[in-house]
C-alpha cells in the first residue's frame, strides 16, 4: 500500500504537470498570436481548424521537420544540450505550486501539489535560477561573439532582477511568517496579499516580466536592434525549445502571482482549480496586454531601474513592512 | 528619479495600457479575402484587359505604343497584316502576339493612356500569384478575356 503514496501518486502528478505545461506551452503560443492580433486589429492564425486551434500542432510539426542545422564552429555537445538545459528548469519549478484545495480519492488524501516542501518559496527561486545556465552556455558554445554578448546580456538581465524579486518575496516571508507555499495560500482565505503588499506585487511582476525576458525587456527577441542575442545560431527545434523555456517560464511566473498575491486557489463558489486557473490565465493575459502596449527598454535604462529604483524600493518595502508587522506583532 | 516622475511614469504606462485595451474590444479591420472580397475603387489598376469591338473583333491594331512608353518594358508587341481569310481587327493590321510581363509590370497606366483605339485598360484583377515566372509573361489569349476580380468595385 504504501508505494502507492511514494511511488504512483507523485508519479501520475509529475506526469500531469508536465503535460500540463506543455500544452500550456503549445496553447500559450496560439493566445498570444490571438490577443496580439485583437490588440492589433487583426484576427491572428484562425485558418488550421476553428478558430485555429490546431496552429500549435501545424507549428510543432513544421519546428520539427526543419532541416536541422548545426554550425561547424560550434562546440557540438554544449550547443545541443543547452536548449535543454533552458526548458528542464523551467518545467521543474512548477513542482510546488499548490493547484487546488487537497482532493480525496479512493480513502486517499492527495495534496493537488507535487511536492509541499517546507522551503516552497526558495524552490522556484533557485530552479529557476538555473534556466540561466542554458542561455549563457548556449550563447558560449555558439561560438559566436554575438551568440556571447547576447547570452551576457541576457544573464546579467536575469541576475539583476532575480535580486528585487527574492526582496519583494521575502517581505511576503515577514508578513505570512512561512515559506511553505500551503501556508502561503491558507494565510490568504481572508484577504488576497496582493492588498497586504501592492507594492511588493508590483515589483515582483515587473522582475517577472525582466526574468522571463518578456517585453518590455525582451532582450534576447531584439532580433533588429541587437542581434537576437544567445539563440542567433539556433533553428528548428532547438530554438523551439527556448522558447518553449520562455513560454513555461511565463506560466510558471503567472503561477506564482497567483498563489502569492492573488490567494491561490482560494475563492468562493467555483472549485479551487478552477480559481487558480483563472488567475494564472488572467495574469498571463496581463503579460501579453503589456507586450502589446510598451515598447522594448534600451538596455542601460534596464540595468539602471533594477538596480537604482526596484532593488532600492524593494528593500525599502521589505523594511517598512518589517517594521509593520513588529508593531502590530 | 524623482517620485514625482516615477508616478507620472507610471500613468503614463497605465494610459497606453488603457489605450490598447480599449481596441482589444473593437473588431478587426482585416478582410478575411478568399471568403470576403476585397473592396475596390473603380480607378484601381490590376491586370491589363484588352477590349473588342461590338461585332467581336480586337480593338488593338498592333502599333506598339504602349510597348513604347512602358517604362518597364514589360510588354512586346509583334504586329501583322489582316488577311480576308483571317480578320482580327476591323483596321489592316493587328497584334499577332501581345505579351505583358507580370514579373516587370509596375501597373503605373501610362500603356492605357498611350493607346490611340482604346484597346487596352487596366481591369480590376489583382490575383496574379503564379506558380512559375515563365506563368506571369501573359499573352493575348489570356489578355482579351475579361477577368471576374474577388472584389466589390465601389463608387468613385
Amino acid at each position: 500500500m504504501d508505494w502507492i503514496d511514494t511511488l504512483l501518486i507523485p508519479a501520475i502528478k509529475a506526469i500531469v504537470v508536465t503535460l500540463g505545461l506543455l500544452v500550456g506551452f503549445a496553447y500559450m503560443t496560439l493566445a498570444e498570436r490571438k490577443i496580439c492580433a485583437r490588440f492589433q486589429l487583426r484576427y491572428g492564425p484562425n485558418q488550421a481548424g476553428p478558430f485555429g486551434i490546431f496552429q500549435p500542432i501545424a507549428d510543432a510539426l513544421k519546428a520539427i521537420f526543419k532541416e536541422e542545422i548545426i554550425p561547424e564552429h560550434v562546440d557540438k555537445w554544449l550547443y545541443v544540450l543547452c536548449p535543454v538545459l533552458a526548458m528542464a528548469p523551467a518545467i521543474l519549478a512548477f513542482a510546488v505550486i499548490p493547484v487546488g484545495r487537497p482532493i480525496v480519492i479512493a480513502g486517499r488524501t492527495i495534496t493537488l501539489q507535487l511536492a509541499d516542501i517546507n522551503v516552497g518559496l526558495l524552490y522556484p527561486m533557485a530552479v529557476a535560477g538555473l534556466g540561466a545556465y542554458g542561455i549563457v552556455l548556449g550563447g558560449w558554445s555558439s561560438n559566436n561573439n554575438y551568440s556571447l554578448l547576447g547570452a551576457l546580456r541576457t544573464t546579467a538581465q536575469i541576475i539583476s532582477y532575480e535580486l528585487p524579486m527574492a526582496l519583494s518575496l521575502v517581505s511576503l516571508v515577514v508578513v505570512t511568517g512561512t515559506l511553505r507555499m500551503s501556508g502561503i495560500v491558507e494565510y490568504q482565505a481572508a484577504l488576497p496579499l496582493i492588498v497586504l503588499q501592492p507594492i511588493g506585487f508590483l515589483i515582483y511582476f515587473i522582475c517577472g516580466l525582466a526574468e522571463t525576458n518578456r517585453s518590455p525587456f525582451d532582450f534576447p527577441e531584439t532580433e533588429n536592434e541587437l542581434i537576437s542575442g544567445y539563440n542567433t545560431e539556433y533553428g528548428g527545434i532547438k530554438f523551439a525549445l527556448f522558447f518553449m523555456a520562455e513560454y513555461i517560464n511565463m506560466i510558471v511566473v503567472s503561477a506564482l502571482v497567483a498563489t502569492l498575491f492573488l490567494g491561490g486557489w482560494q475563492g468562493p463558489i467555483l472549485p479551487g482549480w478552477l480559481w487558480f486557473f483563472i488567475k494564472t490565465a488572467v495574469m498571463l493575459f496581463v503579460f501579453i496586454w503589456v507586450r502589446a502596449s510598451l515598447p522594448r527598454a534600451r538596455y542601460d535604462k534596464l540595468m539602471h531601474f533594477c538596480w537604482k529604483f526596484l532593488t532600492p524600493l524593494a528593500a525599502l518595502n521589505l523594511l517598512v513592512t518589517a517594521v509593520v508587522v513588529l508593531i502590530l506583532r | 528619479m524623482s517620485i514625482v516622475n516615477v508616478l507620472k511614469g507610471f500613468y503614463e504606462i497605465l494610459k497606453a495600457m488603457a489605450v490598447t485595451l480599449k481596441y482589444f474590444f473593437t473588431k478587426p479591420l482585416t478582410v478575411q479575402y478568399p471568403k470576403e472580397k476585397i473592396r475596390l475603387y473603380p480607378r484601381f489598376r490590376g491586370r491589363h484587359e484588352l477590349q473588342r469591338r461590338p461585332d467581336g473583333l480586337e480593338l488593338c491594331v498592333g502599333c506598339g505604343l504602349c510597348a513604347a512608353i512602358c517604362p518597364a518594358r514589360a510588354i512586346y508587341v509583334e504586329a501583322a497584316e489582316n488577311t480576308d481569310d483571317a480578320r482580327y481587327s476591323a483596321t489592316e493590321r493587328y497584334a499577332r502576339l501581345y505579351e505583358i510581363n507580370y514579373t516587370r509590370c509596375i501597373f503605373c497606366g501610362f500603356c492605357e493612356e498611350a493607346c490611340p483605339t482604346g484597346a487596352l485598360k487596366l481591369g480590376h484583377e489583382f490575383a496574379l500569384a503564379r506558380a512559375s515566372r515563365g506563368d506571369l509573361v501573359m499573352g493575348k489569349e489570356t489578355l482579351l478575356q475579361p477577368a471576374t476580380p474577388h472584389a466589390i468595385i465601389l463608387e468613385d
